[in-house]
């Protein structure tokens, strides 16, 4: 960073204006850009490790057979798979988003507890290492899914307490960032930056924060009871000892689907910031945005069961928990009807994080659709555990929450390194994934009618078509990643300079600051009109 | 050597052809079948209400935004408009949908609880999961018996061409009449299995500890394949459901060949594993 040659003449009235040099700068750094950065980097690094994972798993269901992996390690490729991108690269990317973003478009000097910042980044890696270092373990890594299903969990070798242990602590880390971003939005906002001011991404930021503080305990909660009905002869979810498989589900989907909106909150957020400067007109509706965000919410802790219609739930379970899921599609429907508004009449161009945000309007909107499909419980009796399911969530998660990342990158990398990116190879990139994504996940809808059920390792003849097409999308799409890794890197190091406000239409207080955005900004107060 | 080696080429080239030959067959299906029981109908008469609502809504959306995508763009000289609120379309399209999904779901809850009501069943049958097959118990006949994979492992790993019935065939079928009311009781004995038949349209965990009340009544002789749904270990892609479902005197006659085979003895007398 060019800050980093401060001169030492300014030291009495700017006691450390740039980073210390080497490894401590990244090992002790309480600076929110530092961590932001490395809660990027080691979101990439996961991304690129689950996503080696999917490829071997695609690679596997190339065709009929088994070829390449036996099922017990296909099992726990599946099963790493899930539990790397959640909580290794979806999760820590938009925390890295939130770390870089939040002060600097509230216009605080750093987040609100850096010290605690540091520590909740620091434990990441450790926590992975131990989660990975499973697979070398006699008996190999967990292979029940990433759902952790007593009694089939329970049947994990030496694996299972490391697992454990690194759910704990990536529960830990959620939670203190999550407190965190409370703290920093609530306590260090700029003078006239009043909540009904904030950027939409602060605001789903906020919200995120509350269901991560909700949540992760819950989880916490639920892996615990595994680990005493494992080692401790408890009978949490052991029928034959008078406990209860299905309560670890209603457990685990009560974290599980407020998870879900942990994962897409901050991705409507980004998208909220993305389209009106590339539409260059305010966003439509930006209080019934907020109010939407709210309201999903809210409703996440009261559907959870929709994840269960198959276990044999009441009939009045059953009424409920679907009404309640379809009731998400109105403030989600909200969202997209103000985005298509913010378009409408604006004046659009399709520089690349556009490009990644228009994506997500119409993919994720997808994914909403076939969501809806699944809320309807006579329905999900066929859907559920099929590939119609692995369809769904894929869609809203890759097409929906690693594009808004990837916008994310894209649209505030140029404020953070101070160079635009390789807008040719944006394009690339982003045409490459887009029919990548889709003929990868979109013949999944098909195998899941069709009957193919999720989560295995060989399937039936009649499933080899779309299977193939998938695999071949699937390595379109991961090979492609290389183009943004490639791209992020380059623009690091240089490209044509970034002005301040970067985007023509870019409105907010982050695009006040110089490009790239010195170690410390914001040191005084911007005041908000 | 050189021969062997090519005589296993000859084999692979066989298997991959068969692969497609078979897959030819498939015809890249991309829906769900209506199945063959009136419940399964109205599942995919549902599916189908559902898939056309979320069609046309996209339609609307989708078509609303490349309109503006092509004409509101910069390079077409298009200058932005600053409205950024009007609590009259927010309002209405808070309304709308919601009215759509009252709509929607009166048939859903309809099917639902004709799904739920098992009562009156002819004939009652346990499902029992195991790792890794299913095993049946008509409960009022007297009859069990254990239904394992019936597809060689020569074919799983790629040595010998590949059935048409690929995994989707077992030892011994589930055999039940059609125009019965069944009553199906699913459980199981280690981990939690799912029992599907996507032709009856539906699926059941079967869930230690629990038992799960499901019914159906199939109107057209045939067999009916299905898988086990729910992750249960390594072999959960190899414990497939096969229903055989017969004319009511068939299923008498078969019910009699049974119980004279004595079947139950026999598996005890062979330690319990399936014959």
């Amino acid at each position: 960073m060019s800050i980093a040659a401060a001169p030492a003449l300014h030291h009495e009235h700017d006691t450390h204006a740039g980073p210390p040099r080497g490894l401590g700068r990244w090992l002790f750094t309480t600076n929110h850009k530092d961590i932001g950065t490395l809660y990027l980097l080691f979101s990439l690094m996961m991304f690129f490790v689950g996503g080696s994972f999917a490829l071997v798993i695609r690679a596997e269901l190339f065709q009929p057979g088994l070829q390449i992996v036996d099922p017990h390690l296909f099992n726990q490729l599946t099963t790493l798979h899930a539990l790397v991108m959640i909580f290794g690269a979806v999760m820590p990317a938009f925390v890295g988003l939130a770390n870089w973003q939040v002060p600097i478009m509230i216009g605080a000097p750093d987040m609100a507890l850096p010290r605690m910042n540091n520590w909740s980044f620091w434990i990441l890696p450790f926590a992975f290492a131990l989660l990975l270092s499973t697979l070398f373990l006699p008996g190999g890594g967990p292979a029940g899914g990433w759902t952790l299903y007593p009694p089939l969990a329970l049947q994990t070798g030496q694996a299972f307490p490391f697992v454990i242990l690194a759910i704990h602590m990536m529960g830990i880390s959620s939670i203190m960032g999550a407190i965190n971003v409370i703290a920093t939005i609530l306590n260090l906002r700029a003078p006239g930056m009043i909540l009904m001011k904030m950027p939409l991404f602060v605001w789903t930021w906020l919200i995120t924060a509350f269901l991560l503080i909700a949540v992760m305990p819950v989880l916490a909660g639920a892996v615990t009871m595994l680990l005493a009905d494992k080692f401790f002869g408890t009978s949490f979810f052991n029928a034959a000892g008078g406990g209860d498989p299905v309560m670890f589900q209603h457990i685990f989907w009560f974290f599980g689907h407020p998870e879900v909106y942990i994962m897409i909150l901050p991705a409507f957020g980004i998208i909220s910031q993305i389209i009106p400067t590339f539409a260059r007109k305010p966003l439509f509706g930006y209080a019934s945005m907020v109010y939407a965000t709210a309201s999903i919410a809210f409703l996440s802790f009261i559907v959870w069961a929709h994840h269960m219609f198959t276990v044999g739930m009441p009939l009045a379970g059953e009424l409920f928990f679907m009404y309640s899921t379809m009731l998400i599609a109105v403030p989600t429907g909200v969202k997209v009807f103000n985005w298509v508004s913010t378009m409408w009449r604006g004046s659009m161009t399709f520089e690349t994080p556009m490009l990644f945000a228009i994506a997500f309007v119409i993919l994720f909107t997808i994914g909403g659709f076939s969501g809806l499909m699944l809320a309807i419980a006579p329905a999900d009796f066929q859907y559920h555990d099929t590939y119609f399911v692995v369809a769904h969530f894929h869609y809203v998660l890759v097409p929906g929450a690693v594009f808004s990342i990837m916008a994310g990158v894209y649209y505030w990398l140029p404020k953070w390194t101070g160079h635009m990116i390789d807008e040719r190879l944006g394009r690339l990139h982003f045409w490459l994934s887009v029919v990548g994504v889709n003929v990868l996940f979109f013949p999944q809808h098909f195998l899941g009618l069709a009957g193919m059920p999720r989560r295995i390792p060989d399937y039936a003849l009649q499933f080899t078509e779309f299977n193939m097409i998938s695999s071949i999308g699937a390595f379109l799409f991961g090979f492609s990643q290389l183009l943004f890794l490639y791209n992020v890197i380059q623009t690091i190091r240089g490209g044509e300079p970034a002005t301040d406000q970067v985007w023509e239409g870019a409105r907010g207080l982050e695009w006040t600051l110089p490009s790239p955005t010195p170690y410390h900004t914001f040191t005084k107060a911007p005041v908000v009109e | 050597m050189a021969c062997n080696r090519i005589a296993r080429g000859g084999v692979a080239l066989g298997s991959v052809l068969a692969v497609w030959s078979a897959g030819a067959r498939a015809d890249f299906a991309v829906n769900m079948t209506p199945g063959v029981t009136a419940i399964s109908r109205e599942v995919y008469d549902l599916h189908m209400l559902i898939f056309w609502i979320c069609v046309a809504i996209g339609a609307v959306v989708f078509g609303v935004m490349f309109w503006s995508i092509y004409h509101h763009r910069k390079s077409r000289g298009a200058v932005a408009a600053q409205f950024h609120e009007s609590a009259l379309v927010e309002v209405l399209w808070t309304i709308v949908p919601m009215l759509i999904l009252v709509a929607m779901a009166v048939p859903a809850t309809k099917t639902l609880i004709r799904m739920a009501d098992a009562r009156g069943a002819d004939l009652t049958i346990k499902v029992t999961g195991y790792q890794w097959r299913w095993h049946y118990e008509y409960l009022n006949e007297g009859i069990d018996f254990f239904s394992t994979l019936a597809t060689p492992q020569d074919q799983i790993h790629n040595t010998v061409p590949k059935d048409a019935t690929y995994l989707l065939e077992v030892d011994r079928r589930l055999v039940v009449p059609v125009g019965k009311k069944i009553r199906i009781l699913t459980t199981a004995a280690d981990v939690i299995h799912s029992w599907w038949v996507p032709a009856l349209g539906w699926k059941r965990d079967a869930i230690p500890g629990f038992i799960n009340e499901s019914w159906t009544l199939i109107e057209k002789p045939g067999v009916y394949r299905g898988q086990c749904a729910e992750l249960c270990g390594q072999d959960h892609g190899f414990m497939p459901v096969v229903v055989d479902a017969v004319p009511e005197a068939e299923f008498q006659q078969w019910v009699a060949n049974m119980k004279a085979k004595n079947l139950p003895a026999a598996q005890a007398a062979n330690g319990g594993q399936p014959l």
